[in-house]
């Protein structure tokens, strides 16, 4: 046969298959705890899920490593020292530029990654920046979510001129290339901040990356929340909840928000996934995290500038954003089929 | 009435699904014939493995997670079981089915009439132009208008009752002998519903293919139906002739079915009966009698399962699975004089 | 469908006239701060300042900078302060480069992504159907730029296999033009494919389970004539209009980071050269013309869905 859709349930011990079915009384589950029953079963996906939180967990300790073992800032710089590997002196950074490499433990821990351009250990310089850059995928993340609910909510709800206006607004912002819009707004914002009313940002302040990468990803999660809510609006239990008396705002806590729930947490995992490669992107070209703070993108950054002679400055941050991104994905698509294995949520990027 | 070759002798089918909430019978144990010009009505509840009996016989429910028991004769063919090139012969050539819903049986993209040569194409390699005449003809005789210019239409541009036509076009061309008509107007109004049946049983007289038509209701069947089989929860549990079934019925889930039409001639009941609980989740049945629960006149015999047998003299063709003595039931299912129904269960809930 | 092409393209110059108005807003307004001193980049000095604020009349009301800033983009009259050259001639230069890259890179993904997703589709749920999972996955979990980076030093300068980046014309030699470009468009396409190819795939399951496939199972049809006759047409419509507007954004400079990292001197890298610096003008320029590209395009692909959905042609 061509076509076999995948199957876990094989006839390979059926009796047994229904033993365990009958156990947990599967028949009489509610959508969330079949969608848990399903997540147990995708070891692969809890695997990267908790490689993620571990990721986080490493980055969070940065101080520690930076404290304990390393003995050094992200900041400070060691252009003209020397360490002692294997008992020999080495200059951290050779004279004709070129720093060490990786030592792991040989010295100490210090440079466990190796030095980078300016003498700067890299892997405290990893663990800071990746404080940096989860910190704003993360946050940027959940600023789209919030953005994107309300005007979901309120676009997909009360239809016509708020719905026109919101979706001419969305559409217009869904014009621009993400990678453009981010860039545009990164320059624009890097050199005088930003100052709406009572809120003011410095320019080289972490929370214009955060409100930038924040605003640029609002259309590709409101747009099919709004569909979904469209598609909720008509269905019996609101037409009900209407016909008790509720009040538009109280339907869309208690009927809709519930609804959206799944969508919202799959999409809210892939977006951190995007923020983060995002703001690789944006401080790669500049426009993200201003140095001297450390990203991986501006580590990539550097890195490259220097890839002749040090390519592990290149490929040290670069690994680590690549398996913290993919550790989201394949965490973000399993909890996708466990919540609705034919869901079509994506983020379009 | 039969008066033709045995097409198809289907004995002991069992079909299995594997799915998240165990293991699935969809269908236990079902045997039935079928002879050429023979409408056969298959009648029962939603879920009672009406449809998927139909479909197995084209192979069309096969997966890795299915399995399939017992055997189905099409002509000396065995159809479960044969190789897909075998059974691709089969389909549309030999036998043809019509679906339930033609707005999404049709494919949204491409022309009818493209879609009825495809098949044409498939079993007769004919040059383009003949192959599409004798769509336009196909189209004619069930009754499109203005055929000839509608056959470039696109499914959309059809109301459901045209589609349903296209679709029965689509099962004939390629003249099969046997018909299976799955719930064919349940997805339409019921004023329409008379002219499709009236299509299907117009063509069955004028190719004398034989008809399965698969539905839950039995009022669609009185006017066409040659012989009668009901299901229920993967079981047949009464099949025979259409007069020995609406006027000798066996099995009390019969009578339930029966009792449960509106009928015109009779004064208005003032609630409609209907049979009380719900049918059983197929993946965890009652043991015995499947119907146990939801009978008004069930005993301890009925712990076991109540065999498929002849039970009524002389009618040899009348089967049914109810342990019930036939005097019994000619008493039992009279709810009021000359009404057969099915009356209500004692403390009657969902089983 | 005269009527939804006009409908249509109205409705473009209506997001079009939008798009400049944020663009404007995003440079001269949003931000906080002098928008001379903006404009004059990382190390202004005053007479630079004064000359830029008499330029685009930052001391006039906002429509008319509005005004103003528009003539300069679409007469051609932008300078950046930092380089000293002209905008809109730059981005004219880089144009055949981002369109090479760009076109070459859409094809090749599109092809790939195709093959995989539909070889995935069709042995869902088996080995070769997890393992091209992994390698989508992958590939949408890495930064274009670094991939890009570390392909252009080891298979370009160290290994010697390809070109250690840089462009040449088709028009001066088209072999060595391919050549070259071979490892920027790989670098493009593989996140591309990644993506693409689960939408396929996806796609395809969904519609393998439609129920006009039955329909022409029933009709006795092989599984090979189904996959490509119904399957796959059905469950492209869809795709081509994403890939569009991809193809769009591509263009529009969303290769940026690929040009840069391959030195092509594109319109991409243009903008993330100006970029670096906070150079505001071409930045400008270069965000209008992808979002135009982006708009166009979706009008484009918008009217090419009609003509392929006869449902929407015919209504």
């Amino acid at each position: 046969m061509a076509t076999e859709p995948a199957t876990e349930y094989s006839f390979e011990g059926p009796a047994a298959f229904e033993e365990e079915a009958k156990r947990e009384q599967v028949a009489g589950m509610g959508p969330w705890r079949l969608g848990l029953r399903r997540m147990r079963r995708n070891k692969v996906a809890i695997l990267f899920g908790l490689l993620f939180v571990l990721l986080v967990a490493i980055c969070v300790a940065a101080p520690l490593w930076a404290n304990k073992v390393a003995h050094t800032t992200s900041a400070e710089n060691h252009l003209s020292d020397t360490i002692t590997v294997n008992g020999k002196k080495t200059n951290v950074v050779s004279l004709d530029g070129v720093p060490i490499g990786p030592q792991y433990f040989k010295a100490d821990g210090k440079f466990f990654l190796g030095a980078d351009g300016n003498g700067r250990d890299i892997m405290v310089r990893l663990l800071y920046g990746g404080r940096n850059s989860l910190l704003i995928g993360i946050t940027a993340a959940f600023m789209t979510t919030i953005l994107s609910i309300i005007l979901g909510l309120v676009s997909g709800f009360f239809g016509g001129f708020t719905d026109g206006t919101i979706r001419a607004a969305l559409d217009v912002l869904w014009s621009f290339p993400v990678i453009i819009l981010g860039v545009a707004l990164g320059v624009a914002l890097a050199l005088g901040g930003f100052k709406l009313g009572p809120i003011s940002i410095q320019g080289d302040s972490l929370a214009i990356p955060i409100l930038v990468i924040g605003v640029v990803y609002v259309p590709y999660m409101a747009r099919p929340i709004r569909g979904q809510v469209l598609s909720l609006r008509e269905k019996e239990f609101v037409e009900a909840a209407r016909a008790q008396g509720a009040g538009p705002f109280r339907i869309m806590f208690t009927e809709m928000i519930p609804n959206l729930t799944s969508t919202i947490l799959v999409f809210f995992t892939l977006l951190i996934a995007n923020a983060v490669l995002l703001e690789a992107a944006l401080s790669f070209l500049g426009a993200g995290v201003q140095p001297p703070e450390p990203s991986w993108g501006t580590m990539i950054s550097d890195g490259v500038e220097r890839i002749a002679t040090a390519p592990h400055l290149t490929i040290v941050p670069g690994l680590m954003l690549v398996i913290t991104v993919l550790s989201l994905n394949v965490f973000g698509d399993g909890i996708r089929d466990a919540l609705d294995p034919r869901a079509k949520v994506r983020l379009e990027h | 009435m039969s008066d033709g070759e045995r097409l198809l002798e289907v004995r002991d089918l069992r079909v299995s699904f594997a799915t998240e909430e165990g293991v699935v019978q969809a269908v236990d144990g079902v045997s039935f014939d079928l002879d050429s010009g023979e409408v056969l009505a298959v009648v029962g509840e939603s879920g009672c493995g009406k449809s998927v009996t139909a479909m197995t016989l084209m192979g069309l429910t096969r997966s890795p997670n299915a399995r399939f028991e017992g055997t189905a004769e099409y002509k000396s063919t065995e159809l479960i079981g044969a190789t897909d090139d075998k059974l691709r012969q089969v389909r549309g050539a030999e036998i043809a089915m019509i679906f339930q819903d033609p707005m999404t049986s049709l494919n949204p993209v491409q022309k009818i009439g493209d879609q009825i040569v495809e098949q044409i194409q498939e079993h007769e390699g004919l040059p383009d132009a003949q192959a599409r005449e004798r769509v336009i003809e196909l189209l004619e005789r069930v009754g499109i208008p203005r055929a000839r210019d509608r056959v470039d239409s696109y499914p959309f541009e059809f109301s459901g009752g045209m589609r349903q036509r296209v679709m029965i076009a689509l099962a004939l061309s390629c003249n099969p002998s046997i018909l299976i008509a799955d719930e064919p107007t349940t997805a339409l109004d019921v004023t329409i519903q008379a002219q499709i049946l009236q299509r299907v049983r117009d063509l069955r007289d004028e190719t004398g293919a034989a008809v399965i038509l698969v539905t839950h209701d039995l009022g669609v069947v009185a006017d066409i139906a040659d012989r009668i089989v009901v299901m229920y929860a993967g079981r047949v549990v009464e099949q025979g002739t259409l007069d020995q079934i609406f006027y000798d019925p066996q099995h009390p889930y019969t009578w339930g079915l029966l009792g449960s039409i509106t009928r015109v001639d009779r004064p208005r009941p003032e609630r409609l009966p209907a049979i009380a609980g719900l049918p059983p989740s197929l993946a965890d049945r009652p043991t015995g009698c499947h119907f146990r629960p939801r009978c008004p006149h069930e005993f301890a015999e009925c712990a076991n399962v109540p065999p498929l047998e002849a039970r009524v003299e002389g009618q040899p063709d009348h089967q049914d699975r109810c342990w019930l003595p036939p005097d019994e039931k000619r008493v039992k299912r009279e709810v009021t004089p000359g009404e057969i129904g099915l009356g209500e269960k004692r403390g009657a809930e969902a089983a | 469908m005269a009527r939804f092409i006009v409908r249509r393209l109205f409705q473009m110059i209506g997001v079009m006239f939008a798009v400049s108005v944020l663009t404007f807003l995003i440079f001269n307004v949003i931000p906080n701060g002098d928008p001379a001193v903006r404009m004059a980049g990382r190390h202004p000095s005053q007479t630079i300042i004064d000359q830029i604020r008499k330029d685009w009349h930052f001391d006039d009301p906002i429509y008319v900078q509005y005004v103003v800033t528009m003539k300069k983009v679409f007469t051609g009259d932008l300078k950046s302060y930092f380089t000293q050259l002209n905008v809109n001639e730059e981005i004219r230069k880089g144009i055949p480069r981002t369109f090479s890259l760009a076109i070459g890179a859409a094809l090749l993904w599109m092809f790939v992504a195709v093959c995989f997703g539909l070889y995935s589709a069709v042995k869902a749920g088996r080995f070769a159907d997890r393992f091209l999972t992994i390698i989508a996955l992958i590939g949408i979990s890495m930064p274009v730029f670094w991939i890009g980076a570390l392909m252009n030093y080891y298979l370009g300068f160290k290994w010697g296999i390809f070109p250690n980046g840089g462009y040449v014309d088709l028009t001066d030699d088209p072999v060595d033009w391919a050549y070259h470009l071979i490892l920027p468009w790989t670098a493009l396409a593989i996140l591309f494919i990644g993506f693409y190819s689960r939408v396929l795939r996806s796609n395809v399951l969904d519609t393998i389970n439609e129920d006009y496939v039955r329909t022409a199972r029933a009709k006795g049809l092989s599984e090979r004539q189904i996959l490509v006759r119904h399957v796959l047409r059905n469950s492209m419509i869809p795709i081509v209009t994403l890939w569009g507007l991809d193809f769009g954004a591509v263009i529009g400079g969303g290769a940026i980071l690929t040009e840069t990292v391959f030195d092509l001197q594109g319109v991409g890298q243009y903008a993330a050269d100006a970029v670096g610096q906070l150079d505001v003008p071409p930045v400008l320029a270069t965000t209008m013309f992808a979002a135009f590209f982006i708009v166009l395009l979706n009008a484009i692909v918008d009217i090419a869905y009609a003509y392929l959905d006869p449902r929407i042609r015919l209504q």
